[in-house]
C-alpha cells in the first residue's frame, strides 16, 4: 500500500513542485487553538505537517520553539494529547501526512511499541525523534516497521560521507536535511552549498530530501525549494502563531507555501 | 541485563548494562565519535598520562590527604558504643577547592591535543565552572560557562571568580534556570560551534564517552584513597561515602573499589525538603529510567516523560538525573544509595566546621550524616572514608540565609 508520504511526493513530482513542510507545536498555546491551526494547514498549502511534541528540555531547539513547548505544557499538553490531536485531524483529512517531532523521553516513557501502536491508530505517518540517532533507535525502528510507520532521520552538515549510509539505512518516507549546525530558528548559513548536500543525501537514501532549520522567509523558501524536494519552516510559523494567533500563522503559511510551490 | 564485571564497562556502545548510550541529535554524533577516538588514543599514550600527572601534582596539588577526623569520630562515638574511624578524603584542598579540577585538567589537555581552541562548560554550584575557567586560563583558551540564572544568584562568589579568570559566564534563563538548563544551553552552543569547540562536561553524565572519560579522570581520588588507607591502617575501609548530584566525585572514589566486594559503597543523594515532599534531587530514590542529556539513566520525571524540577539547597546537587554508571551500580546492588535533606546537610556543615575546623561544601555536607550513621553501625573496629569533595567557602551566603543571618557588607561596623 502506498503511504500518504509517498503519495504526496509523487503528486508533487508530477506537478513539478517541491513539498512545503510546516512545523507547529502541538498544544500551543492550548489544544483548541492549536487544533484550529492544524486543521487549516492543508488548505493554506501545507503538504506535510510536522506536529511538535512539547518537552521540558528541547536541546536542539532555539528559544521560540522552547517557549512554545512551555506554553503547550502549561495548558496540559502531553504526548497523548498530541496523538489525540492527530486523530481528530484525521477525521476530516485523509491525505495530508502528519509527522510527529520531538524528543526521546516522552516516547521512552510511553514505551516504543505502545507509542508506535498509538501513533498508527491516531493516523500519524511517521516520527522524527531528535535525540534518537541510528545507534539508539533499534527498538523504535522495529516497532515502526511492525506498524508501517516512517522513521525519519536527520542528516546534518557534520554527517560525513562515511556516516551518511548509516544515517539513511532503515529510514523511509523522506530524509530531513538540517541545513546548518545549530538549533532551530538560528540564522541560516551561506546559500548555495545546500544543493550538493541534498544531492548526496538523495543519492545515499533513494528518498526525497527536505531541508529545514533557519528558513524564515518566502524568498528563502523559494531558493531552498529549487534545490531540494521540500522545504521545512518551523520557528517562523511558531512565532507568527504566538504573535498573531491562527490568522497570522496562516497568512505566513500561505505566502511560504506559494513561494515553495512556485 | 548482563551483570558483567563493572571494570570492563561501558561496552563499545557506551552502555553500563541498560544505562548510558549516545542519545544526541545527529549533528553531535560525529563530534562525540571523534572525541571517543581521541580519548582512547590519549588514554593509551604515556606522554599524555605523564603530562596529566605533572599538572595534577604541581598545579592541582595532588595527592590530596586522607585525614583521620578524630573529633568527628569522637562525636559519632558519643551515645553509641564507640564508632568506626572516620577518614576525610580531602578533595576540598585541591586548587580551586573541589574535585572538579581533576576532570577539567584531563579534558582540557585532551582539547589541546585535539586542536580545539574554545572551551564551553555548564556549571551548577560554580565549582566545575571555576575549575574549567582556571585550567582554560592556564592554557590560554577561550572559555564560556553556562550557568542557570537561579544559580548565579546563589553562587555569586564563584561567578566573580570565573570572570576574574577570564571566562565569560552566560546566564541561562530558560526552564528552571538551574544546572540542567545550563547543560541544555551548553549542548546548543556545541551543536552550533562543533568545529572549534570542546564541551567540557563536569560530571559522569552525558553521551558516551563522557561518563567513562570523566570517571577515568576522577578515579585518581579512589586510587589515592586505596594506597593511603593501606598505608595508614593496613587494610581497606569498610565503607566509602560520597554525595551525588551527577555523581563524579562518588564515581571517582568508588570505582577503584568496585572489585573489593567487602567495601560498602554508599552514595548520598540530595533529599531537599524530603523525598515525600516531591521537592528533592534524588534521582535513584525518587526517579525512574529515562533519556536526558545524551544518556539513559534514572531521572526525576512525570508519567508523561516530562522532566521534573530538582530541588536542593546545594546548587551542585540540583540536577534531575544521575550518571548512568550509578544507575547500573544501583540496579545490580553493588552500591547503596541513600539521601539527606537540606536541613541535615546544613546541620552537618556546622558540625564539621566546629569539630574539625573544615568548611565542607554544602554538596559534601550531604554525605556527613550517613557517614556518622555508618560509623556508629560499624562500631570501633570499623573504618569509613567520606569524600569531602569540595570546600564550603562558596556556600557561606546560602548558609547565612538559611540560618537567617545577615552577612552582607557593612554589617560589622
Amino acid at each position: 500500500m502506498t503511504t500518504r508520504i509517498d503519495a504526496t511526493f509523487s503528486r508533487l513530482k508530477a506537478e513539478d513542485k517541491a513539498a512545503f513542510v510546516a512545523y507547529m507545536m502541538g498544544g500551543d498555546p492550548d489544544r483548541a487553538t492549536s487544533m484550529q491551526l492544524l486543521s487549516a494547514m492543508p488548505e493554506a498549502g501545507v503538504d506535510i505537517i510536522e506536529l511538535g511534541i512539547p518537552f521540558t528540555d528541547p536541546m536542539a531547539d532555539g528559544p521560540v520553539i522552547e517557549d512554545a513547548g512551555i506554553r503547550a505544557r502549561k495548558s496540559g499538553t502531553t504526548l497523548s494529547t498530541v496523538l489525540e490531536m492527530a486523530a481528530e485531524f484525521r477525521q476530516s483529512n485523509s491525505a495530508t501526512p502528519v509527522i510527529v517531532m520531538g524528543y526521546c523521553n516522552p516516547v521512552h516513557q510511553m514505551g516504543y511499541e505502545a507509542f508506535a501502536a498509538s501513533a498508527k491508530a491516531s493516523g500519524i505517518d511517521g516520527a522524527i525523534i531528535v535525540d534518537l540517532p541510528p545507534e539508539e533507535d533499534t527498538e523504535l525502528r522495529a516497532a515502526f516497521e511492525t506498524h508501517g510507520l516512517a522513521l525519519i532521520r536527520l542528516a546534518t552538515p557534520t554527517t560525513d560521507e562515511d556516516r551518511l549510509p548509516k544515517v539513511v539505512q532503515g529510514t523511509n518516507g523522506f530524509v530531513y536535511y538540517v541545513s546548518m549546525t545549530g538549533v532551530t530558528g538560528a540564522a541560516l548559513s551561506k546559500p548555495g552549498a545546500i544543493k550538493d548536500q541534498v544531492a548526496k543525501v538523495r543519492k545515499a537514501s533513494g528518498l526525497p530530501v527536505v531541508v529545514g532549520f533557519g528558513v524564515k522567509t518566502p524568498e528563502r523558501a523559494k531558493e531552498i525549494a529549487a534545490d531540494a524536494d521540500g522545504v521545512v519552516v518551523g520557528t517562523a510559523i511558531v512565532k507568527a502563531m504566538h504573535e498573531n494567533s491562527v490568522g497570522g500563522a496562516l497568512d505566513l503559511i500561505r505566502s511560504l507555501a506559494e513561494a515553495a510551490h512556485s | 541485563m548482563g551483570k558483567q564485571d563493572n571494570i570492563t564497562l561501558p561496552d563499545e556502545n557506551g552502555r553500563f548494562g541498560d544505562f548510558g548510550g549516545r542519545y544526541v541529535a545527529e549533528t553531535l554524533m560525529p563530534p562525540i565519535l571523534e572525541l571517543e577516538k581521541a580519548y582512547e588514543d590519549a588514554k593509551a599514550d604515556p606522554s599524555f598520562q605523564q603530562e596529566l600527572k605533572f599538572f595534577l601534582d604541581d598545579y592541582v596539588g595532588r595527592p590530596s590527604p586522607l585525614y583521620f577526623a578524630e573529633r568527628l569520630t569522637e562525636h559519632a562515638s558519643m551515645d553509641n558504643d564507640g564508632a568506626a574511624k572516620i577518614y576525610f578524603k580531602r578533595e576540598e584542598l585541591n586548587h580551586t577547592g573541589a574535585h572538579k579540577v581533576n576532570n577539567c585538567m584531563g579534558q582540557i589537555l585532551l582539547a589541546r591535543r585535539m586542536g580545539k581552541t574554545r572551551i564551553i562548560a555548564e556549571t551548577g554550584a560554580g565549582q566545575h565552572g571555576v575549575a574549567t575557567a582556571t585550567v582554560a586560563a592556564r592554557f590560554g583558551l577561550k572559555c564560556i560557562v553556562y550557568m542557570g540564572a537561579v544559580d548565579i544568584v546563589r553562587q555569586k562568589p564563584n561567578v566573580f571568580r570565573m570572570r576574574l579568570l577570564g571566562a565569560e559566564v552566560r546566564s541561562v534563563e530558560s526552564g528552571t534556570a538551574t544546572l540542567k538548563d545550563a547543560m541544555n544551553e551548553a549542548l546548543r552552543d556545541w551543536v552550533t560551534n562543533v568545529g572549534d569547540t570542546f564541551y567540557c562536561i563536569g560530571t559522569v553524565a552525558g553521551p558516551h564517552p563522557y561518563p567513562a572519560m570523566v570517571r577515568d579522570f576522577q578515579t585518581i581520588i579512589g586510587h589515592e584513597t586505596k594506597a593511603q588507607i593501606l598505608e595508614k591502617e593496613g587494610r581497606l575501609p569498610d565503607a566509602i561515602v560520597a554525595c551525588i548530584g551527577g555523581g563524579s566525585n562518588a564515581m571517582g572514589i568508588f570505582h577503584p573499589f568496585i572489585e573489593d566486594k567487602d567495601v560498602r559503597l554508599i552514595g548520598v543523594e540530595a533529599a531537599g525538603h524530603g523525598i515525600p515532599s516531591g521537592l528533592h534531587a534524588a534521582s535513584l530514590t525518587g526517579g525512574k529510567p529515562g533519556v536526558l542529556h545524551g544518556n539513559r539513566t534514572y531521572l526525576l520525571q512525570d508519567e508523561h516523560g516530562q522532566i521534573n524540577d530538582a530541588h536542593s539547597i546545594s546548587a551542585g546537587l540540583d540536577y534531575p538525573g544521575i550518571g548512568p554508571e550509578h544507575s547500573y551500580l544501583y540496579d545490580i546492588g553493588r552500591a547503596e544509595y541513600v539521601s539527606a535533606t537540606d536541613d541535615e546537610a546544613l546541620e552537618a556543615f556546622q558540625l564539621c566546621a566546629k569539630l574539625e575546623g573544615i568548611l565542607p561544601a554544602l554538596e559534601s555536607s550531604h554525605a556527613i550524616p550517613e557517614t556518622i550513621r555508618v560509623a556508629q553501625e560499624l562500631g570501633p573496629d570499623g573504618i569509613v572514608v567520606i569524600n569531602i569533595s569540595g570546600r564550603g567557602d562558596k556556600d557561606i551566603f546560602t548558609i547565612a540565609e538559611a540560618l537567617d543571618e545577615d552577612i552582607s557588607a557593612g554589617t560589622e561596623g
